[in-house]
Formats: structure tokens, C-alpha cells, sequence
């Protein structure tokens, strides 16, 4: 069949490193029809050179995540629909990291945060302890579960003006990862933990402006965790803990 | 900057101070309306807080909380929007709030000195 204008897509996409520019592609338009559809389209269809990052499709790996119409977003769960009434496009690598190529940016960073920020469980017990019985209805297990199912996408990561102007940083996603850790009743990192979380590269520097919890394709709030955070460290602080 | 212990204490101490000050602040504004009410002029502010110990007390504590509070909150500033190393960041900070301090203090012991009510 086919395609005529109106049926089309008017797709910008990045192209080249750091200092690339917007390439323009014409995609058919397709009945729930994804950003990541439009990407692998152009890919498969009209460009094979053109680099970009998926891998599960359905919203779990969190390895699509690109600036889509000027914010980040998971591509492979982004109706076309939804984000492009009038047909058009703009695909960017996502803000904050550095662009690898086309739409691939380096990650290193990102996750070499939430190794400094404590994200690794440390654990109390050993395999010849029971199963820790933890109620659901405890607070904080509350806490943990409001924050456990980040997917590591980085979106959050790169809709933070604040890691936009200060590069150390720890960013919201390792810091809703240490939440998590703070309140779960079998890691024994304590105090060490919220000391790597605390300070001007941490979560003292959230400025609380929300555009993690904003973008988050999980509708998670690290801005809460990162608050968690402070309350958790000043009361560390105060008991003279910390 | 980087020493996790000294940012959240400073973080606690603008914490502490800006509760202080919500006080502060709702108490002076009441004031002025309040005096305000028949015309301001210098001689009805000499007579309701000149000499008086506890208005002065309570702006002594204003001052010192504002001296406290804001210097903090413009290192901050400084650190984040301006590209001065650490060191200069720590002593324009400083420097705000003895200025702070300074003027605030004065500023109390002049009223004060304005005679009894």
C-alpha cells in the first residue's frame, strides 16, 4: 500500500558523537506504534549505520532510554501517539552522559554511581540463617518496596539539573538505591553507607525540584528517597553515628 | 566540600535556623502591621522597641539565626553556579556572615540605644 504524506513520520535523529548533528527520515506512521519502533525502522529500513541501545522491548532491561521531543523517556514503552500529534519527532541520546555514537551513550558513570553511593547489598547472615521473616506492612520494608523496581534506565539521571551542573553527583537513581538498602533490615552497611551517601555529591545537593519523579517511566520518587536520605543522615549525625 | 560530616551539619544548622527564623519572621511582620497601623515614624519604632531588653534579645536572635541561615545557602550558590575554587567558595561564606553578623548587631544595639520606652 501506498504511504502517503500525512501517513508519514517526520523523524529527527542524532547522528555522530558529542558534537553530531540532527539527521531528518520519513517513517510510516503504524498503528501503536512505538518511538523504538520508529528508531528500529530506520535502522532496519532506511540506515543500518545508525546506533542505538535495546533489548527486552516490554519495559524491564532499561537499556532504551532516549530524549524524545526534548525528554527522556523509555522508547520501547512511548506510543508514537502519545508524544507526536503533529507527526514529528526529535530523538536525542539522553542528556547527562556521554553520546558513544548516534543514540548510544556511555552508562559507565551513571552505574559507577551507585556503586559509590553503597547500592551493593551487604550482607548480615549466611546461608545457614532462615529467611529473614519481614512483615509487609513494616514501614520500612514500605520504603524499600516504593523504590525497588527502578529499572536503571537513567532517565531520571538525565532529567536532573542537578547533575547537569555538578558532574560528581551521585544522581537520583543511586540514591533511591541506597534508600532501598537503608531500609532493608538484612544489609549491615549502617553508617558507612550513609556516608558515602551524604555531603554536596549527595543528598545534600537534591534541590528537590522533582524532574526524577516527573520522568521516571516507573513512577518512582526518588526525590522522597533522596528527603529519606537526609532525615536518615541527620539523625545518624545527631545520635553521633555518622 | 566534600567532607560528608561538615556538609550535613551545615545542612542540620540551615535546617535549625530557618525554623528559627519562620518564627522570627512571622513575629516581625506581625509587628509591622501592627505598627503601622497609626503611621509609622522613627519616633513611635524608638518608643515601642527602644531600650526594651526583649525585643532586642529577640532580634539578637534573628540576626544570628539570618547569619547562620544565609551564609550557607549562598556557599551553595557559589559552589554550584560559579566556577571559584572551594577555598574562596568557604571564605566569601564566612565573610557574609560576620557581615552578616556585624551590621545585624549593630543594627540591634543602635535601637536598643534609642532609650527606654
Amino acid at each position: 500500500m501506498a504511504v502517503t504524506a500525512s501517513e508519514t513520520l517526520s523523524v529527527s535523529i542524532w547522528r555522530g558523537g558529542e558534537h553530531g548533528r540532527f539527521v531528518a527520515y520519513e517513517v510510516p506512521k503504524r498503528d501503536s506504534q512505538t518511538v523504538l519502533d520508529v528508531v528500529t525502522y530506520v535502522q532496519r529500513r532506511l540506515d543500518a549505520s545508525l546506533s542505538y541501545r535495546f533489548a527486552c522491548r516490554v519495559g524491564m532491561c532499561g537499556s532504551c532510554a532516549m530524549t524524545v521531543n526534548g525528554r527522556p523517556r523509555w522508547t520501547c514503552r512511548t506510543h508514537v501517539s502519545r508524544v507526536a500529534g503533529d507527526g514529528r519527532l526529535e530523538i536525542a541520546p539522553l542528556r547527562n552522559l556521554p553520546v558513544v555514537k548516534d543514540l548510544s551513550v556511555d552508562m559507565r558513570t551513571f552505574f559507577d554511581k551507585w556503586a559509590r553511593a553503597g547500592g551493593a547489598f551487604t550482607p548480615t547472615g549466611s546461608r545457614a540463617d532462615g529467611f529473614a521473616a519481614i512483615p509487609p506492612a513494616d514501614a520500612k520494608r514500605r520504603n524499600a518496596d516504593a523504590g525497588v523496581e527502578c529499572i536503571g534506565c537513567g532517565v531520571c539521571y538525565a532529567a536532573c539539573d542537578v547533575v547537569a551542573w555538578k558532574a560528581d553527583y551521585l544522581g537520583p537513581a543511586a540514591l533511591n538505591r541506597a534508600w532501598t538498602l537503608v531500609n532493608d533490615a538484612r544489609d549491615g552497611a549502617g553508617a558507612a553507607r550513609l556516608l558515602k551517601v551524604a555531603g554536596d555529591a549527595g543528598c545534600h545537593a537534591c534541590h528537590s525540584h522533582q524532574a526524577c519523579r516527573e520522568h521516571c517511566p516507573k513512577h518512582l520518587n526518588p526525590t522522597a528517597a533522596i528527603a529519606g536520605l537526609k532525615r536518615a543522615v541527620a539523625v545518624a549525625a545527631l545520635k553521633g553515628d555518622l | 566540600m566534600n567532607n560528608p560530616r561538615v556538609e550535613t551539619w551545615l545542612w542540620l544548622a540551615q535546617r535549625a535556623s530557618a525554623a528559627v527564623l519562620a518564627v522570627a519572621v512571622v513575629v516581625h511582620l506581625a509587628g509591622i502591621i501592627f505598627a503601622v497601623q497609626g503611621g509609622l515614624t522613627a519616633a513611635e519604632v524608638a518608643g515601642r522597641v527602644g531600650g526594651s531588653a526583649a525585643w532586642a534579645a529577640f532580634y539578637g536572635v534573628f540576626v544570628a539565626a539570618a547569619a547562620v541561615h544565609a551564609p550557607i545557602g549562598v556557599r551553595t550558590v557559589l559552589s554550584e553556579m560559579t566556577p571559584m575554587p572551594a577555598s574562596w567558595v568557604n571564605a566569601a561564606a564566612a565573610l557574609f556572615a560576620v557581615v552578616l553578623l556585624g551590621s545585624g548587631f549593630t543594627a540591634v544595639a543602635a535601637v536598643y540605644r534609642l532609650g527606654p520606652p
